[in-house]
């Protein structure tokens, strides 16, 4: 059934969580969370520790049983289903290599348990090997291999048998950072290769971003907001989202008015307008973010001529970083704000206690 | 080290001493076991070194001792005696140990409990446990009146003073030499790769034969060698429950010594000692073993 399809759709698996819960003494680790998980997706979960991303993802392996709530895979339900049978890969964080076997050994032990003759085992062994660049690694055992080999073992094992879905546990979370960026580009490659679901668990947002063709964000048992990492990134709907993603700045201010999709709202004695996908009332006290690297001082010469938002502030704190410079700025009202302008010899730095004008795009204020 | 121990060319003149002021230091370790290896020295391994020498020196100096082991039928028959029930206790521990210990490690909250009782008996001296068993296996002991209550024997069987009985009594005292280090080695399995087995397809059959059992060879290496060597030095259980013509290595010596036979109970001990000395030096050699040994030293 896994050749469904010539142009690559139906041979992943497609899952649905249905208002999981689990519950561990008296807290919800995650607490009704309902997604659907497309065919041959690349879907993160992405959250702080203790957010209940790994415990989803436990649930889906068959590692956890949920409290209550469903999990079905390609519309059939396996929350009955011990992990042995529901034939989903699955890559430890710490890899999870068995000590005892060599790295063929390690490939062909989902093989072996699916009966599959010895002959046959080596060829796709060999073949899984060719898949992660690690031929003629066959008779090492695990602990002769770099962090990073044995990295491409357990997934080689886990893709080996040609599962529908392949689940991922903080794969790259025990390696260094040149290396874990190139490793990313290769699950990215690895995905489109085999046209199957990954389900990726990372707390790191920027390896999600990079990596993932939609991300759940998830805080507290519950996932806080689902979409392309673009969505996430330009129109958070959620201040943890906005918070936990990228950098943002939060600006208190009372609604005065609609225009269209536009809310008009006053902040610090300035209005300014901001998207908005909900329709709040006039006089509601209410929260819009934007980015610092979307702020510009309204005099510096390459400020947009879109409809812009202007404020005065003062500055409190200038860094040079090399490639931007980092302004930490106040708010009339007290309220805090940075602003990432890209560094350049033609553009005068601000000295701290100086008085400006920043500005920037109405496309890039959101309330949340 | 080393760099430490080279004299500076100011030394020189002064010879050896100053380096030796400078490097007392390094001797520290050895000063503090000092007290406790002249009192082993003396009172321990001086005895047993002058006890074995009799073996090759009473009256004079000869091998002859050795030499007629090669013809002593009752030598032949209790060093066969004693192999073989240490084998057998052995294959009892590890059949009765292995899922106790399997036992222990998957026990949540059931651990401690399960830990105190194998360590209790573990806790009493081997003498009150052998006359436990004495009463426990004698014609009117429990074993007998329950069978006969359960209806499976009409009248009291001897169970007392076989070879039966030594080898349940010695089972029971040796078992835990048996389940602690399994269970140490059971324990250092990440449960990580139990779950990815299962993951991959495993059954739970599957994983045990194919990953837990590989993976806790170790401890049942170590777990083996400890209880057959120590059941084939083991003297009260087989001298109190066993039957008459059980007769094991130790309880010879013991006899022998008691009729002042001193040159043959030392010739046998020497003969004990360096069976358990070579199987333990064999068994380093065995795959998992020399790392069982690494294990339990830190």
């Amino acid at each position: 059934m896994g050749e469904a399809g010539m142009n690559g759709a139906g041979r992943g698996a497609s899952v649905t969580l249905a208002d999981l819960v689990k519950r561990y003494d008296r807290v919800n680790a995650v607490d009704g969370v309902s997604l659907d998980i497309r065919s041959g997706e690349f879907l993160t979960l992405l959250g702080p520790s203790g957010s209940g991303k790994t415990s989803t993802l436990m649930m889906i392996a068959g590692f956890e049983t949920p409290t209550s709530g469903d999990i079905a895979i390609d519309g059939k339900s396996v929350v009955a289903m011990p992990p042995y049978r529901r034939n989903i890969g699955m890559v430890f964080q710490n890899y999870a290599l068995f000590p005892h076997l060599t790295v063929e050994e390690n490939i062909g032990f989902p093989l072996k348990q699916r009966g599959i003759p010895k002959a046959e085992r080596a060829k796709l062994v060999a073949e899984a090997l060719d898949l992660v660049h690690l031929p003629g690694y066959g008779a090492r055992y695990p602990r002769q291999l770099s962090g990073g080999q044995q990295q491409r073992v357990a997934v080689a094992r886990a893709v080996v048998f040609k599962p529908r879905l392949l689940l991922m546990d903080e794969p790259l979370g025990a390696l260094d950072k040149q290396l874990r960026e190139n490793l990313q580009l290769e699950m990215r490659r690895l995905h489109a290769d085999l046209g199957i679901t990954f389900i990726y668990v990372t707390h790191d947002q920027e390896e999600a971003l990079t990596m993932s063709d939609r991300i759940a964000v998830m805080n507290d048992g519950k996932v806080a907001q689902v979409g392309s990492p673009e969505d996430l990134y330009d129109r958070p709907t959620d201040r943890f989202v906005a918070g936990f993603i990228g950098e943002s700045n939060f600006l208190p201010a009372i609604v005065r008015g609609m225009e269209d999709d536009i809310v008009i709202a006053e902040c610090d004695g300035a209005i300014i307008r901001a998207m908005c996908p909900s329709r709040p009332a006039s006089g509601d006290k209410v929260t819009l973010t934007t980015r610092p690297e979307r702020l510009r001082f309204a005099d510096s010469a390459w400020s947009a001529t879109t409809p812009q938002n202007r404020l005065s502030v003062t500055v409190t704190e200038a860094v040079f970083a090399g490639e931007r410079c980092r302004y930490m700025l106040q708010a009339g009202d007290g309220t805090s704000m940075v602003l990432k302008e890209p560094s350049s010899a033609a553009i005068r730095r601000r000295a701290i206690g100086e008085r400006a004008e920043i500005s920037w795009s109405v496309a890039d204020t959101i309330l949340v | 080290m080393s760099e430490i121990v080279q004299p500076s060319p100011i030394a020189v003149p002064l010879g050896a001493v100053r380096p030796l002021l400078l490097n007392w230091r390094r001797h520290v370790p050895l000063l503090l076991v000092a007290p406790l290896l002249i009192y082993m020295l003396v009172l321990y391994a001086l005895p047993v070194l002058a006890m074995l020498l009799r073996s090759l020196n009473d009256p004079n100096w000869t091998l002859s001792h050795y030499a007629a082991l090669f013809e002593d039928v009752v030598f032949a028959k209790t060093f066969w005696i004693t192999f073989n029930t240490s084998i057998t206790v052995t294959l009892g521990c590890l059949i009765l140990g292995y899922p106790v210990a399997l036992g222990l490690v998957r026990a949540k909250t059931m651990a401690p409990l399960i830990l105190v009782i194998i360590l209790l008996p573990f806790w009493t001296s081997v003498l009150v446990r052998s006359y436990a068993w004495m009463v426990l296996l004698g014609r009117h002991g429990l074993v007998n009146e329950g069978l006969i209550a359960l209806g499976m024997i009409d009248r009291p069987i001897r169970i007392l003073n076989t070879t039966l009985a030594t080898q349940i009594a010695m089972i029971h005292i040796l078992l835990p030499y048996m389940i602690l280090p399994i269970a140490n080695a059971l324990r250092q399995i990440d449960p990580s790769l139990i779950r990815a087995a299962s993951g991959l397809g495993a059954t739970p059959f599957m994983t045990f034969r194919q990953v837990i059992l590989p993976l806790s060879m170790s401890g049942v290496a170590a777990g083996t060698l400890l209880t057959f060597v120590l059941a084939l030095g083991f003297y009260i259980t087989p001298a109190m429950v066993g039957g008459p013509r059980d007769i094991t290595l130790s309880m010879l010596i013991a006899q022998q010594v008691d009729q002042l036979n001193w040159a043959y109970a030392a010739t046998l001990s020497a003969v004990l000692l360096a069976t358990a000395l070579a199987i333990l030096a064999a068994a380093r050699h065995l795959p998992g073993v020399g790392n069982a040994f690494k294990t339990s030293m830190r």
